[in-house]
């Protein structure tokens, strides 16, 4: 019964993958204007045109190159870009490499922080310390990402000149050449995610403490920090892993403004490059890369909760 | 969490009088009392704002570049030597107008698509969803983007494509509050009475599920003006000169660490604007029973 659960969700995230895939190659083709215009620009005409197309492979049908390209990024195969000089595989290596690992230092502070902060909260709710932190949340989860790292850019780069502003590293460099300069856009990142699962982990501590079963073991005299502990909060992190799940998959694909405001060379700005030069097999080659991690991730972390929490299972069970 | 929203649509004693109660009672929130003040304060400065600012929002003046906060000019003046206030207080008109009119579209047509799939079911719905899975799964900016670099960046193009994709997620939302509707008895006794698919969405889920969309509404607003004032400030929003906080941040970025003023000014208006339509969105809901804190980036 669980296997074939966890099958069917398995199928229904590939399915998402590959109507993400026909939607980002209709999109393109529906759009006016091919990946030779774009390249050609005013001279997009006559001879030129015609050649580029025959180079490319445009002049196939549209189902034809649909296959190819579907087929290609199975094996690991995104094509070339639109002057059909370089392997978008080469060029999306070194960005998906960096904002890997910008997502991963923001998890590894936000989500810690963001767990302890939202049990803190969730047990203190409405006292002082639940309202501070509660407000500062909903502050740093509105509040434009650009605007937030500008304002930190002055205060940490410009005034108190603690932290660079600006990341000069190569794409090309190794991970700890980053270091110091990833470290303010890990903290917007971090501030906007710890808002986020903080919300969530605060309401699910809220609603497990009000539970019969928490009563229960208080009156029955069980030491307060042994209920939050071990019948509580296993409980009540549980719904946390897909707040956690839907963070990474903004954080890889939602990192883009953050990424232009501190000069940061991952895969958001490539994507911005690319809009602007209107190299659209780099743009449908990044789209459908963020969107299967997203479906992955998300893919994961319903299959980690199923697998974790029994009740879910034959709720589940019953429903299908 | 849900006791509210458990009350039966029918003992309603009229829709106006109903929100004028939800306002009353999202005001008496120190929270929502807030919000609201800033929301009202942004409308009408919005409003308001050419015919109170000090300096046509044009005036360029060369010999005064970058000049500090002074008694002719409180806030400042930029790299071509307009006035900030007079450009912060009009910063926000393009991008209130634009979301303005995006949001109640959004809300509507994703309200409509998502009772209609949550009402039908079955296999049409299925599919959809995975549709609706898979918008979801793109950047949001990508998918703006791409339509604006090909449109380009005119209202005439923002509020179609704004109210596109974030009518989508709403879709969603709209489809689970009508799954909680669907499943009680009233709605099975106006079957039973023998009421059409287009009756029993008008008269019996619509109103119950009315609350749900206008919090999403408040929410997908400030997200929206996120992505507007986002857009601005990548370059890929309104065009100069048309003063707009993400433009103007994004131009006086550059001078920060001598003329700091130029990017004071927009900060606080976008962010105030953004927080209050926050606490509103969050007053709203507590007012109404529903409760928003599970709700994850999108």
């Amino acid at each position: 019964m669980l296997l074939r659960m966890l099958l069917r969700r398995t199928l229904l995230g590939a399915v998402t993958v590959w109507i993400v895939s026909v939607i980002i190659f209709a999109g393109v083709e529906i759009l006016p204007g091919d990946a030779c215009t774009a390249f050609l620009e005013r001279e997009a005409q006559g001879r030129l045109l015609e050649n580029c197309r025959e180079a490319q492979g445009l002049n196939r049908s549209a189902a034809e190159r649909y296959v190819e390209w579907a087929g290609g990024a199975v094996r690991g195969d995104l094509g070339v870009s639109a002057d059909g000089r370089r392997s978008i595989a080469e060029m999306v290596g070194d960005r998906l490499k960096n904002s890997l690992l910008l997502a991963s230092c923001a998890l590894l502070a936000g989500v810690p922080l963001a767990i302890f902060l939202g049990v803190l909260t969730g047990l203190r709710r409405d006292r002082g310390i639940d309202l501070v932190f509660s407000t500062a949340a909903i502050f740093a989860m509105t509040i434009p990402e650009f605007v937030s790292a500008t304002v930190l850019i002055l205060v940490f780069s410009v005034w108190l000149a603690w932290l660079p502003g600006i990341v000069l590293t190569s794409a090309s460099a190794p991970a700890s050449a980053f270091f110091p300069e990833i470290l303010l856009p890990v903290i917007v990142l971090a501030m906007v995610m710890t808002a986020h699962i903080l919300r969530m982990v605060r309401s699910s501590v809220i609603e497990v403490m009000a539970g019969d079963y928490v009563q229960m073991a208080i009156l029955k005299g069980v030491p307060y920090w042994s209920v939050v502990f071990r019948h509580a909060l296993p409980n009540a992190l549980l719904p946390a892993i897909n707040v956690v799940a839907l963070t990474v998959a903004w954080l890889l694909g939602g990192v883009v403004v953050i990424e232009v405001v501190f000069n940061y060379p991952g895969l958001g700005r490539m994507m911005i490059d690319a809009i602007s030069d209107r190299d659209l097999p780099v743009v449908q080659a990044i789209a459908l890369i963020v969107a299967t991690v997203y479906v992955g991730v998300n893919l994961a972390a319903d299959l980690l909760t199923l697998l974790l929490n029994p009740r879910l299972r034959t709720h589940y069970a019953r429903r299908a | 969490m849900s006791a509210a929203s458990d009350a039966p649509a029918a003992a309603r004693p009229g829709a106006l009088a109903r929100w004028a109660g939800v306002a009353a009672d999202v005001a008496s929130r120190p929270s929502g009392a807030v919000g609201l003040a800033l929301v009202a304060l942004h409308l009408a400065l919005a409003l308001a704002s050419p015919w109170i600012v000090p300096y046509a929002h044009t005036a360029m003046d060369s010999s005064l570049m970058l000049t500090g906060p002074s008694a002719a000019h409180w806030l400042g003046t930029d790299h071509l030597g307009r006035d900030v206030l007079t450009r912060t207080l009009m910063g926000g008109r393009e991008a209130l107008l634009v979301t303005g009119i995006a949001t109640p579209l959004a809300a509507a047509w994703g309200g409509m698509a998502g009772v209609f799939l949550g009402l039908v079911g079955g296999r049409l719905d299925e599919i959809l969803m995975r549709v609706v899975d898979a918008f979801l799964s793109l950047p949001w900016i990508l998918k703006m983007l791409v339509l604006i670099v090909t449109f380009g960046t005119g209202i005439e193009v923002l509020v179609p494509t704004l109210a596109f994709f974030y009518g989508i997620p709403v879709i969603r939302v709209a489809r689970a509050a009508t799954h909680d509707v669907v499943a009680r008895d009233f709605i099975s006794a106006a079957r039973a009475r023998g009421h059409g698919r287009g009756s029993i969405i008008r008269r019996e889920i619509l109103p119950n599920v009315l609350d749900t969309l206008m919090v999403e509404g408040a929410m997908r607003w400030s997200w929206m003006l996120l992505a507007f004032s986002s857009l601005s400030f990548l370059g890929f929003g309104v065009s100069p000169p048309t003063p707009d906080w993400g433009l103007m941040i994004a131009d006086a970025r550059g001078f920060m660490s001598f003329a700091p003023w130029g990017v004071l000014g927009p900060v606080v208006a976008l962010s105030s604007l953004i927080i209050g339509i926050n606490l509103t969105a969050d007053a709203l809901a507590k007012s109404l029973g529903l409760d928003r804190a599970q709700k994850a980036p999108a």
